[in-house]
């Protein structure tokens, strides 16, 4: 029973970091700072993870998100030298806009969420996201997807590649 | 270790996520800042993919992972493509303003 407990208050606590972490994310002026703000609401949500029993995906969200991924931003900043706040000034009624919309949202999805009965609410079996049993998947049934999305990638770096050249002959 | 799930209801975890995808919903109308803007779509594929693993989770079924697992490849494969061409957006324009892009509506 204490466990229980115990369990709600880290989803509270990492849920509030996330949430925090995120509204800094938008509201920082300085780029840089938006970084480091937006690893540390992916570690909240690697934090979720680990409460879903998930571990296989915790770590591969810290190894992709808040390693490789935010490393690329926090380059691009420092490559652009935009690591001052030269926000240029917006229409505070488009902010307001902007605030009100996304609440409205908010609303409209808890909403009529709160409606629906959510009957698959069932018992949790558990070690699904164990790195055996996810690989029994990723391997037998999505195989063609996995070896698809190497593709992409070919074609995202070679994308990547050709607009970053200077001057293409 | 086995129960550890049933202490939380799974409408938190839709609360919580429905809550980070709205906040990168803000993220994208609030600012102008085209690398911000980038960022608050990767906050809004990480709640989608937190409420994949979740549903995940309590269904038993580890298909869903599987997804948030291409999610994050086409992610990465995105932002990399996104930040080319926002690097040459700024060496054609000297700014990352996205009402720059005005022009384009030609």
């Amino acid at each position: 029973m204490t466990q229980d407990h115990l369990q709600k208050y880290l989803f509270l606590v990492l849920g509030l970091f996330a949430v925090l972490s995120a509204l800094m994310v938008v509201f920082t002026k300085n780029p840089v700072h938006s970084v480091l703000y937006l690893v540390l609401a992916f570690f909240a949500i690697t934090g979720e993870y680990i409460l879903l029993n998930a571990q296989f995906i915790a770590i591969v969200n810290i190894i992709v998100y808040a390693g490789a991924i935010m490393v690329l931003f926090l380059f691009v900043i420092m490559l652009l030298n935009l690591n001052k706040e030269t926000e240029p000034h917006k229409n505070p009624y488009l902010k307001f806009a902007a605030v009100i919309t996304s609440g409205l949202l908010l609303i409209v999805i808890v909403g009529s969420l709160k409606a629906a009965d959510n009957a698959i609410a069932t018992p949790y079996q558990g070690g699904k996201g164990l790195i055996e049993n996810l690989a029994e998947v990723l391997f037998h049934q999505f195989l063609l997807p996995f070896e698809v999305s190497s593709i992409l990638f070919l074609a995202a770096m070679v994308g990547a590649v050709m607009l970053g050249k200077k001057d293409i002959k | 270790m086995q129960q550890n799930i049933h202490g939380i209801p799974l409408d938190w975890f839709i609360i919580l996520s429905t809550t980070l995808f709205c906040i990168g919903v803000m993220g994208v109308l609030f600012r102008r800042n085209a690398i911000i803007i980038f960022m608050s779509i990767e906050l809004m594929l990480n709640a989608t993919n937190l409420l994949l693993v979740a549903f995940s989770a309590y269904h038993g079924d580890a298909a869903g992972q599987v997804f948030v697992f291409f999610t994050m490849a086409v992610a990465a494969a995105e932002i990399a493509v996104g930040l080319a061409i926002l690097v040459v957006m700024y060496r054609n324009t000297k700014s990352v303003d996205i009402d720059v892009l005005n022009r384009l509506k030609g």
